[in-house]
């Protein structure tokens, strides 16, 4: 089973495509390579919700289909959910 | 995809319906009654009522006027009946959708009252019905539909599955030399270069960027906050899309991994060659595809994430899902079922081959889930106050 997708290898963020709870070791594919990753998640992770391939820091700009999705405004560690309370919009 | 044949309607002016029906179209607010009325009286029509066409003026009336005639002169309707408090815009509009070769008669109130007019309308109405319901398919092509594509209600699976699946129909279609339209002004924000790069040269691109900025500029006079009230929308972030450009990454997934698109349109203008075209929207569901069927789209392709229920009145709204609960959890919405992507169990070659035949029974007859529940959605797009 796949727990998560990657649109583009140089993507910060992944997609969970099942539900998932914290402290699970998951496993994903990107979509453009099609390489099998490894993470482990360490928050509960709802199917469509992404966490975060790596620590990011306050100010920090994440990608996602290797294109700006936003900044950072609450640090984030690996793993970890991400979502509107530490990701906020750059163009609104 | 090569010479996929449909069953369809070929109207007058030649272009191919996938629908039959006998319109009782309202002029105005004021008219919704008398439309209602005629609908009632005979079975078969159908009737469009709206909230608008009165003291109109400017860019806004025109929008007015070119709604109202396309979606007379939309190759899904056969025949239709215009109703109005006056005679002279009745006429206006019945005489635009005259230009199809499609019987078309404009009835007014004033003088007459709504007893008069909905007795002369419904026995014009009734010969409309009796001489449509005769009407046979025929064979047509594939290519000569005209599909519009939008999204909504929209989650990160949207962007995984049901717009990439859509995008693999649209390359296809548009190397077909088949007719497509994406709009959505608001909801390419984040992702406007990449839309711009996609077009076929760099007229097309300057007219592109001009209607983005235009709408970006109306969201920065407008707004009273950073919009995280509107966009992305309560489902949107319950689904997991954090931010507008989020957003509009996976609704760009729906314009194709080739196809260049070949123009510009206004609001409900019809493309006046085939490939993909971009018409300036609304990012609202509803209003967004009722100037689609105003342009003359005959079938909508609908991805959705987290369960839009969306139909118009005049084309058939296909609604295809890659979320794997709401393909369970609302199922009797969901006509196409593309979950299976997200596991690799179905690649997006696949899923796109299977919305293909989807269109084609959609385009042969069978009602959509949106017309099987009764969606018959019809706004009107106002773009301001009236005089």
């Amino acid at each position: 089973m796949i727990h998560f997708l990657v649109h583009d290898p140089s993507d910060d963020v992944a997609v969970a495509v099942v539900d998932i709870s914290g402290g699970t070791k998951c496993t994903g594919r990107d979509l453009v390579k099609n390489k099998k990753i490894a993470h482990t998640v360490t928050q509960d992770i709802p199917l469509g919700h992404k966490f975060a391939r790596h620590d990011c820091v306050v100010g920090d700009t994440l990608r996602k289909y290797g294109t700006e999705i936003g900044k950072v405004v609450k640090p984030i560690k690996a793993g970890q959910h991400v979502h509107v309370h530490n990701l906020k919009t750059k163009r609104w | 995809m090569a010479r996929k044949k449909i069953h369809a309607y070929r109207r007058e002016n030649g272009r191919v319906g996938v629908r039959n029906h006998v319109v009782i179209l309202p002029v105005d607010d004021i008219s919704n009654a008398a439309c209602e009325g005629v609908a009632n009286n005979v079975k078969g029509t159908m009737a469009l009522p709206h909230s608008y066409g009165r003291l109109q003026f400017g860019e806004d009336l025109e929008l007015f006027f070119r709604t109202m005639i396309g979606t007379g002169s939309n190759p899904n309707v056969a025949a239709v009946v215009v109703i109005g408090i006056e005679q002279g815009w009745a006429q206006k509009i019945a005489d635009g959708i005259a230009k199809t070769g499609k019987p078309v008669e404009a009835f007014s109130i004033e003088g007459r009252g709504d007893i008069g007019t909905v007795a002369a309308a419904s026995y014009c109405a009734k010969e409309m019905v009796q001489w449509a319901t005769e009407l046979q398919r025929t064979e047509c092509d594939f290519s000569e539909l005209y599909i519009s594509v939008k999204c909504g209600e929209s989650d990160t699976t949207t962007g995984l599955a049901s717009c990439p699946t859509v995008g693999n129909l649209i390359d296809k279609h548009c190397a077909s030399k088949g007719t497509a339209s994406f709009g959505e002004t608001t909801e390419l924000t984040g992702g406007e270069h990449i839309v711009a790069a996609k077009a076929t040269n760099a007229a097309v691109r300057a007219q592109f960027m001009a209607a983005f900025d235009d709408y970006q500029k109306l969201v920065f006079s407008e707004k009273t906050d950073d919009l995280s009230e509107s966009q992305p929308t309560k489902g949107n972030i319950a689904g997991g899309l954090t931010t507008i450009e989020e957003k509009a990454l996976g609704n760009i997934e729906k314009l194709g991994k080739k196809t260049k698109f070949v123009g510009c349109l206004k609001p409900a203008e019809a493309p006046s060659s085939p490939g993909l075209w971009f018409m300036d929207t609304s990012s609202a569901a509803a209003e967004a595809v009722t100037l689609w069927a105003a342009s003359g789209a005959v079938v909508h392709l609908f991805p959705t994430g987290q369960g839009n229920v969306i139909g118009n009145s005049i084309e058939p709204v296909i609604k295809l899902s890659g979320n794997p609960k709401t393909v369970k959890t609302m199922k009797e919405h969901i006509d196409l079922d593309v979950s299976a992507i997200l596991q690799g169990e179905m690649t997006l070659d696949q899923a796109g081959d299977a919305l293909i035949e989807m269109v084609v029974r959609t385009a042969n007859g069978r009602f959509t889930s949106a017309e099987a529940l009764g969606h018959r959605e019809f706004v009107m797009t106002k773009l301001y106050r009236s005089a």
